[in-house]
Order: C-alpha cells, then structure tokens, then sequence
C-alpha cells in the first residue's frame, strides 16, 4: 500500500525560542566568546554565538556549545564542605558558609598576623586575575600565581621582552589580509574561534598555511603544508630560516633601523661588566652610530644614517657593535644551514630553504599597500601602509619545552627581520599591547611582614638580577621558587612546583595553600601520584599534616576537591557577574581595545558563591587594605560592586568602557556606577574601534601612542622599539661572569651564563641531553581535544561522548618496528614511571613521537562519573611519567621548567614503549566517594526545555 | 511502501566543505543543543555519565587519514542526513511515517506514526537516523526546520544551528533547487559533489573536496654569490631612520 503523509505531520515553523535572552560571555574554555544564552521557564534553553562580538563573531565552538551540560553538570558542588576524614578519603560534611568563611578567616589571619607568605594563593584557570593578584598584595603573601607558568608564559615573556606584545593573547595574524602563514605547535584552544575563523579566510583567498606540529589534528590537518617536526626543535628550524635569509640578503634592513635596536651598540668588552650592554649617553639613552657625523648619536635621532654593521670606537676608547652585526655574524655561521639542522628537525634541508624562499617573496615581492598616510613616532609621514604579508602563530608546542622562550624569541626575531610585525598582512598586535619593552615592572615580594601589605605586585617582569626574590642569603623569597637563579623570568609564577615545595618545606614549610580552578591533584600536575602523597603526607614527628592546611574553590568535584581541607564552591559561569579585564587579560583584537563582563544569566541552586565574591568577603573579614572602608566595613558589596567602582590607579579601573561619571570616557575616567548596566546594555562587552591611521605599526604610530596613552593603556607615546637584542638578559649573565652585587651560586653560573643569551639560541630540550639516551628514544606529548578545556569536558554528558577515553597515537611504520600492533596495550615508560596504555596507529605524526589526548583519563569516581566510565577504566593522563624533578647534565637536581622562566617542560618527555601484558589500566588508584550534596547521575537524559520541568 | 511527492523546485540541503572543516565538532554539539529542545526533542543520552555514554546526534563528524607517510592527510567528515530526492529511507516505511516535504524537500520523520521498526535505517546507506531508544521512534536531522522559517528569530539566524555555529565556515545552507542561488554557485565553483551518487538515491546535500594543494609555489631560490665578507653588503646600504 502506497500512502501519502506529509500532510500527517503539523509542525509548528516558528516555535518562541525562549522567554527570555541574555548576553554573557562563555568559559568553557579561555577563549571568552560572546553568547546569547536563551532561557525558557527559568531554564536553558539555547546557548549561540553573539554576532556582534568581537571575539567570536557569532560562531560558537563545541565547547560552548555544550554549555547547557556543563552548567548542569552532576560534578556540581552543592555546599561549603570541611574534611572529616583523612586527606585524600574524600570523606566531608556540609557546612553554613558562615562556618566555612570563619574557619577560612581564622587560618588566614593566623597566617597574616605571623608571616603571610605561608599563605601560598594559586588560582589556576583564574579570569580574574587583576583581582586575586591585589588581593594577594594586600595580604603582604609574595606566594601569588594562576597556571600561566604550566601554560604559556614562555611564550608572553619571550613575547613581551622582545616585541611588546605576544602571540594568542596579545596579538594574532592579520587574518583578513595575510597571505602566509607559519603556525608553530598550536592546539586548537589557543585560541579556539579566531583561528578557525581566521584559516577558513585564508583558505578561501588562497593565502598558504604551513603548520609544524610533530601530530597532523585538528589545525595542521587543514595546512598546505604540514611539516612533523620533531619536538623541540621548532628554534633551530626558524634560526635556519634566518640563516638562509640572511645569506641571501633578504631582510628587511630598513625595517630593522628604523623600528628594532638593530642599530643600537653594543659594548665590546669581554670580562668588563659593561659587555654587552647597550652604549648609552648621559641621559642613558642607547647610542647608534651616525655614519654622517661618524659619531655615536642617540639611536633614536631621526635622520641619522646608522652603521648596522662594524666595530665602532666611542669616544671614551670602548669598542661597540651594532645590534645587528652581532646578530649577522651569529646566524651566518654554518650551524644554522639548513643541512646542519635538517636531520635533527626531521625536515629536509631543501624544504627549509624554499620556506625561506617562500617567506621572502610573500614578504617582499608580494607586499600589501593600504593608501592610508600615517606618521612614526620620529615624525616621517608615510602616505601608504606597506605590508609584509607573512605571519605566526605559535603556542603550546613551543611553550611547553625547557627551551621554549629563547625558541618563542626566534620566532619573534624571523618575523622582525622580514618586517613582518603589525603591518599590514602580518602578526599584528591585539590591543592594549604593544607595551614598552622590557615590560615595566619587577615582581615585589621582599619586605613580607606580618598584617603588612606588600608595596606591589607579586608578578612582574625583572629587569636583571636586582629584581629577582632572593632572600639576602641567597633563599627564594617564594615557595615556587620563581624568580630565583632556576627560573629568574617566571613572570606567571610557578604552579606546578607549589605542592612538591610546599610538602618538602623547601625554601620553607607553608601554613595554608588556597588555591581555585586548577586540578593539581591529578592532570594539571606533573606526577600526580606524588602530588596526591605529599598533599596528604604528615609528619610522624608530629602527627599533622606537612601542608597544615588546603582551601580549595571549584564549581565542581574534581580529583583535587578529597584533597583539601575547605572547599568553598564557586558557581558556575552562568551564574556569575565577572570581568575580562583590561587590567588583566582583556579581549582586545587589532582594531582596539575590548573587554567584557559576564552577567548571571540564571541565579544558583545551590549554596555557592562565586569565587570573587568569597575573596572579597575573605579581604574584609581580615580587614586588609582596600577591601575595608575606614570604619572597617567592607569597601565593596560584591563582585559587580567592585567591578564598577575599584580604581588600581586613578581613572582606572577593571573595565575600559563607560568611564566617567557621565560614560563618556574612554579607558581610563572616574568610576561610573551605571557602568555594568551599559556593558548588560551593549551584550556585555566594550570595544573602541581604532581610527584607520592607527591600525597598523602601532609601535612606531605617533597617532596611536597619542591615543593609546590617553586611554591609559601605555604609560608614555613614545616609541617601542622592538628588542632583537635583549639586554635585560645580558645583565643576568654579566651577574653569571661575576659582576654586579647580586649574582648566582657558584653552581649555578654557567647554566645561567648558558641560557641568558641576548640573541635567541637553540638548545636541546633539557631532557635531551640526560644521559642513557638511547634509552629513551621517543619524545611523548600530548594534543588538546577541540571539545575539551583541560579536564572539565568530561563531566559533560554531550562531550564525553565524543571523547570518553584516550588512546596512545604511534606512527604506523615505529610500531610496526616495534611489534606493535592497533589495539594492543602498551607500557609507556620513562626515566621516572610508567602508564599503559591502548595503542592506535596514524601516518601523520612525526615517527619518533607518541601523543595521546590531553585530560581525558580521569580518577574512578572524581567528576561524579561512574565508577566503570572509560575515562578511568581505560583512560590514561601522561602526567603520571612526568616528574616535576629533573637531574641535570652537571648533576643537580632542577624543576622540570625552562631555565629562564620556569615556564613547565611538559613536551620535553621522552619515552620508550613496551608491550603489555594485561589489559588493566595502569595506575589505577581508589575509586573516590561521592561528596555530600552530589547525587547519582541519571543513567537517562531526555534534557528537553521546551517541555515543563 | 511511502511514495515520495513528485519533485518540487525547493530542494533545500547543505554544502559542507571539507577544505576547512576542522574536526572541531561544533556543527554536531550546536546541533544537539537546538534539536534536544527543538522539534524532534528530546535528543536522549543513554548511560551519560556512566560506562557507555551514547546518545541521538542528528549530526556527527568523523575523522579519517588518507594516503601514507608524508602524502597523508588528515580528513574531517561531518555525516548528517543529505535529504535525499530519492530516499529510501522514505520509500520502505510502512507507515509513511518517514516523509519528504513536497515543499522544500526536507526528510523528516513523524513521531506519532513511526512504530520504530527500524527499517529507514536499514536502508539509509549514510547511517543517518538515529534511534531514540527510549520513545521508541526513528529520529533524524530535520534541517532545523524549526528554526529556518521561524519568524521568532531573526532573518539571518534562520539557518540550521550547525551553519550558524560553524567557526570556520565550512557549512553552508541553501535551495540547491536553484541553479543561482549562493550555494549552487558554490558547488558548482569547488567541483562539489555527492556521496556515493552510484547508489542512486541523488542527495541533496553536497560536500565540497579540500582544495588542491599547495596553491602556492616558491620562486626559484636566489643565485647568491660567494662573497668572502658577507658584511660589506651592508656597510655602505644607504639607510636612515
């Protein structure tokens, strides 16, 4: 029987979305997306990208897509809790958040009144960073950090010495316009939407995208061209290409005088503690030398004719060097050719060379020319913008090795030498930046004393010896040790070694670690089995425990919560007024300044409070400067109080836009309390469009350093010249050859003599050079999933089903050798533990590297998932094979970081691979209870709000 | 047996370009969240936080490498219903719960007849329907018909969620009826094409293949001639600042 049907079905064509809209801005992950959320009777109904935002522009990824799971998440944590069982047990009771705050307030304040760095203040994932990083201030605890130094902070402090900005956050391709495009070791949540955004135009005008990444996913899969490097070798590769660029002559030298200290001079006096400082005058301006007058003039005198090249006299007999006769001299030297670094990168010398090639006629010959006049800084008037279309992009695969900043810095100079920085085509700065270079000022941390403030913030970015925490004995004012001799630029402080210091009381034993959003007790650790030991070890002298004390904040039931003493629970990002701040890490894109506000689209269901809220309670209730009115009452009511009316400076404040009592001002103006109520009115976020004059060379743009300065958002117009040579680090190493008042240990001078190089270097990832070798012979990294941020997905009934566990990837023709087959279980074995794990084999991944996905193996029981779920049945974290320790070559034992920031070496792990026996994961570790408040997720999920709940 | 209405000139369907899909999923999960509260809600997960966590997607991606060594490539294929004009999915159903609109050429299934028998999904040879276990009915992409003439939300967001969302601009929707509309030109521009057009059901929907590659070649490299001094080059260069 035939029958017609269609007409059988009514379908309603246009249903009422929701009854009500809210605009906020997505945290799931570090993106901050505009999204239009859509409630219907009080619950979510859609959450979608904001076309007008200037981040995301109406797209959406799969991460916040899933929004609407992670908010109701089961994992949720519903109450304050307090430990009443061993650490570890996972065993609390609920608690009022009077109790709970009492409690907090009594430890802290104990902590305060005695000796405030034992308190150790790490926030993790913390957006919000301007305001836990004063609160840390006005606590007088030097102990201050979020995760920036297990996360990129080799790439924005190599960034910021060098060019006065960064890549990711602080700058990103000119997408619209670039017509080449190098992307260095990027996954696909740094950053997430701009750069699908930004490939998808480049692919539709024909632009080329070169990606080196040793694993062929996510972004690389799109590439032209994929090269699979070897990890850790990216610098040598990039040097190459200077190498041949400059053989060959084909660099941008006018570029170079006018906009780097190419033509700056450098002190020739070996074994005098002036070498290889900058020549300045009286007024300590550097010199160049003018080929006109034959003098040394003030480099930044316009018209000069500057030498870039020679051995120069001064007229008080000392010998110097521009720049960039140093620099020439360095990279022509045949250890850079392409041959010589082709077998260690794994790319054939002929394919560096045409990259070169490639490079230089994308840059030279194929240039961008805006008919937009435009004034420098030196008051020439150009009647184009002349562009170099290339550009890059670089993160995580860079970041994470111990050789990661000076490599970051090679890239940064390959992109000077093409006069590829912020013009048009090119890498372009994201305002606020470019900030003047070095970046201002050091981390404050001497001078902890008891109900005492410290005088600044405890981040910051040294100048040279001088500004490193260093007690006058020589011990690390900071439990994480940065800023020490081991990692004297670890501008993001050093998360990842709090817990193993803190446990072994080295430099000191703390009281209190309170930390927030990060999961240090199992994937955002380095082996996390000692992390779980040392947080729950005691001393069996006196019975207690060697952390005394562990308050912990999180939305969720992470593996980290068993481990703390407090947990006082956060909301969830819905549920939240917050601030992506222009004092802290705002949203900014090349056209202007930008930040942004989230706004509680739904009120809590349970007894939580967001973070910020709970630490400005926790600063009034211990009375600590500017959380406190003179009469002792809090100074702010809440979070959005604060984000309104809080002046760091005077006229300025978290947010950018609205200022003024009126709301005209822009940047920088008085508090204006109707502020917030103009951020909900314009979907909760602010942008200034920056005249067409100003959008490109902004280090050098009279126009836009006028108006940048007015806005507040750099201290001076006058120009940032960009550091091909960085002399803060020549002033470590002069400290390393024996001079200046404050130098390192004897042990400690030829590491810092090593790395602390001016120029960028290549070196072999520290592990590298371990002995036993041959021992070891695959490196082991891991990739991001594009729907997961770190271990958060998991808990997402819609993301976990893409990925619920994780395998290890092996190229096909290295298993093969091996005997190793698909599926077959495999131990991953390194120098300090092994993890098994499922094998899968791939062709594009560099044939002496195995990766798995990142976060995905989690703890039985943690995340409130089922005790049997993939993700800890048969998941497995790499984490467990990194120590945070590592002997190196001269014997000593180090924190497993780059020696010039500390910055984690997560990528430099290397492995070798056996064949298992049993199919068990491996560690395995007790399934952890579910805490008080959480109940048992459905095993059925008909999430419908369209239907009554 | 369901007949299929006689052909109309609507044919509305997607264009999906595997030049710049990503593999990022977000067409699959923006999917999930419209269409759990949309017209065919919910989207049921089954054993969502337990061991075997598997759900109703309407639209799912793919990932696949092809080819070996260094000429291998990694693929992304987002797999949704293509709408075909001659679906059998539509033809075998016994109870003509399983349809296709006369008017744009949709293929929907309709809840209150569908006894769940299971037979479209036998025969769609795309694994596009999805069971919901749970109510007992096949369920299917609907192109977001509740969203493409829905006169609640704005004009321009009147397109199925996954081409709303899509980060890189891989999806595309459209009356591929119309030989001038904006995604006929486009497939016919990249060379788009159908999958497995020997089967003979002619989807709609249309994939576009990754762009040849690479579309740029290098110059020959520059002649540099062996100076002994590299440096004298430029020490007379005529450079102010």
């Amino acid at each position: 029987m035939t029958r017609p049907s269609a007409a059988a079905e009514v379908i309603d064509l246009s249903p009422v979305v929701g009854d009500e809209v809210k605009y906020t801005t997505c945290y799931m992950c570090a993106c901050r997306c505009g999204i239009k959320v859509h409630l219907k009777d009080g619950r979510l109904r859609y959450i979608e990208g904001n076309r007008n935002h200037p981040v995301n522009k109406g797209v959406l990824c799969g991460k916040g897509s899933a929004g609407i799971m992670q908010h109701y998440s089961p994992a949720r944590l519903h109450k304050p809790l307090l430990r009443v069982g061993e650490r570890g047990a996972g065993e609390f009771k609920e608690i009022e958040w009077d109790e709970a705050l009492n409690l907090a307030t009594e430890w802290l304040g104990n902590v305060r009144a005695t000796d405030p760095k034992r308190l150790a203040f790490f926030t993790g994932r913390d957006q919000s960073q301007s305001l836990t990083g004063w609160w840390a201030k006005q606590f007088g605890t030097p102990n201050f950090a979020a995760h920036g130094g297990f996360c990129s902070v080799n790439m924005a402090t190599a960034g910021l010495y060098s060019i006065g900005g960064s890549f990711w956050e602080f700058g990103e391709p000119d997408w619209d316009r670039t017509k080449y495009l190098l992307m260095f070791g990027v996954a696909e949540d740094h950053d997430s939407n701009p750069i699908k955004t930004g490939l998808a135009k480049l692919k539709a005008r024909g632009a080329k995208f070169v990606s080196l990444n040793p694993v062929q996913t996510g972004y690389s899969a799109l590439a032209d061209e994929f090269l699979a490097i070897r990890p850790g070798t990216d610098g040598l590769f990039v040097l190459a290409l200077v190498h041949e660029l400059l053989r060959t002559d084909r660099i941008d030298l006018e570029f170079l005088a006018s906009y780097s200290n190419a033509i700056w001079l450098v002190i020739n006096n070996p074994g005098g503690s002036d070498d290889g400082l900058f020549a300045r005058d009286a007024d300590g301006k550097p010199l160049a030398w003018d080929r006109t007058t034959e003098a040394p003039v003030d480099a930044s005198t316009p018209g000069i004719r500057p030498a870039v090249v020679g051995t120069l006299t001064l007229p008080d007999g000392r010998r110097a060097r521009p720049v960039f006769q140093l620099l020439a001299e360095r990279y022509l030297d045949g250890k850079y050719a392409p041959d010589a670094v082709a077998e260690r990168c794994g790319i054939p010398a002929a394919t560096i060379r045409r990259i070169a090639t490639e490079l230089a006629d994308v840059a030279f010959n194929q240039t961008i020319e805006i008919d937009q006049p435009w004034t420098d800084t030196s008051g020439r008037r150009h009647e184009k913008m002349i562009g170099r279309p290339v550009s890059m992009h670089a993160m995580r695969g860079i970041s994470a090795h111990s050789n990661g900043f000076q490599t970051c810095r090679s890239i940064h100079l390959l992109q000077m030498l093409l006069g590829a920085i912020d013009t048009p085509g090119s890498w372009r700065y994201k305002s606020p930046y470019p900030k003047p270079i070095p970046p201002a000022a050091g981390p404050v941390g001497k001078g902890s004393n008891p109900n005492t403030m410290l005088p600044g913030m405890a981040l910051g970015f040294p100048q040279g010896p001088q500004d490193l925490l260093l007690e006058d004995d020589g011990t690390p004012i900071r439990i994480d040790k940065a800023f020490t001799w081991d990692a004297p630029l670890a501008a993001h402080g050093m998360m990842h070694m709090v817990i193993a210091n803190a446990w072994a009381g080295d430099p000191y034993k703390i009281d209190t670690l309170f930390m927030y959003m990060a999961n240090m007790a199992w994937n955002s650790s380095m082996n996390p089995g000692e992390s779980m030991r040392m947080l729950a070890d005691k001393d069996p002298a006196t019975g207690e425990y060697r952390i005394p004390h562990v308050i912990y904040s999180d939305a969720y039931f992470s593996e980290t919560v068993p481990y703390a003493d407090l947990i006082l629970p956060d909301t969830t990002y819905l549920e939240r007024w917050d601030c992506i701040s222009m004092l802290d890490r705002p949203i900014g894109s090349p056209d202007g300044p930008a930040d942004a506000i989230r706004q509680p689209v739904l009120a809590p269901d349970r007894d939580v409070r967001p973070f910020q809220d709970i630490v400005l309670e926790l600063g009034a209730r211990l009375q600590l400067p500017g959380f406190v009115k003179d009469d002792g009452s809090p100074a702010y009511r809440d979070y959005p109080d604060y984000i309104a009316n809080h002046e760091r400076t005077p006229g300025i404040g978290p947010l950018g836009g609205w200022r003024g009592t009126d709301g005209t001002a822009v940047g920088k103006g008085a508090a204006n309390p109707d502020q917030l109520a103009r951020y909900v009115d314009n979907q909760c976020f602010w942008r200034h469009r920056l005249p067409d004059e100003q959008l490109y060379f902004k280090h050098a743009n009279a126009a836009y350093l006028r108006d940048a300065h007015a806005m507040g958002l750099v201290p001076n117009t006058n120009q940032i010249v960009l550091q091909l040579y960085v002399e803060p680090l020549q002033r470590f190493r002069l400290a390393a050859e024996g001079h200046g008042p404050v130098q390192p240990p004897d042990e400690k001078r030829a590491r810092v003599r090593r790395y602390f190089d001016p120029l960028p270097i290549w070196y072999a990832p520290v592990e590298d050079t371990a002995p036993e070798q041959a021992a070891w012979p695959l490196h082991a990294i891991t990739q991001r999933p594009s729907i997961m941020y770190h271990s958060w997905g998991s808990q997402n009934a819609w993301l976990r089903q893409i990925y619920d566990r994780n395998h290890l990837y092996m190229n096909r023709r290295t298993a093969t050798a091996l005997g190793i087959a698909e599926d077959d279980f495999v131990w991953v074995i390194s120098r300090t533990g092994r993890v098994k794990g499922q094998v899968r084999l791939m062709e594009g991944v560099n044939p002496d590297t195995v990766w798995t996905w990142n976060a995905i193996g989690k703890r039985a029981g943690a995340w409130n998932l089922g005790a049997d779920a993939p993700e800890s049945r048969d998941g497995f974290l790499l984490n467990h094979v990194i120590s945070e320790f590592r002997k190196e070559a001269d014997g000593m034992l180090q924190s497993n970081s780059d020696p010039i920031t500390g910055q984690a070496a997560w990528y430099d792990l290397r492995v070798r691979i056996e064949k298992a026996d049993t199919a068990v994961a491996d560690p395995r570790y007790s399934t952890l209870p579910r805490p008080p408040g959480l109940t048992a997720p459905p095993h059925l999920l008909r999430f419908n709000a369209s239907e009554p709940a | 047996m369901t007949a299929i209405p006689p052909p109309g000139g609507k044919k509305l369907g997607l264009v999906i370009d595997l030049d710049t899909c990503v593999g990022c999923h977000a067409c699959a999960v923006n999917c999930k969240e419209w269409n759990t509260s949309g017209h065919s809600a919910p989207l049921p997960d089954f054993d969502a936080y337990q061991a075997k966590p598997q759900g109703v997607w309407f639209n799912r991606v793919h990932s696949y490498e092809a080819g070996e060594g260094n000429d291998s490539r990694t693929v992304y294929f987002p797999r949704s219903c293509l709408h075909c004009e001659e679906p059998a999915c539509v033809t075998v159903c016994p109870t003509g719960a399983s349809y296709k609109r006369a008017e744009d050429g949709i293929v929907l299934v309709n809840p209150d007849t569908c006894i769940g028998c299971k037979l479209c999904s036998w025969a769609c040879p795309y694994g596009a329907r999805e069971f919901d276990e749970d109510a007992g009915v096949m369920k299917k992409c609907t192109l977001c018909i509740d969203r493409i003439y829905n006169t609640n939300i704005p004009e321009e967001d009147r397109v199925p969620a996954c081409v709303a969302t899509c980060p890189a601009q891989a999806r595309h929707f459209g009356d591929l009826g119309d030989p001038n509309s904006a995604v006929s030109r486009l497939v016919a521009e990249r060379e788009g094409y159908d999958l497995m057009p020997e089967l003979g059901y002619k989807p709609v929907n249309k994939y576009l293949p990754p762009r040849e590659r690479p579309r740029y070649a290098a110059p020959a490299e520059p002649a540099v001639e062996s100076v002994a001094n590299p440096f004298l080059r430029w020490i007379d260069r005529a450079l102010s600042r």
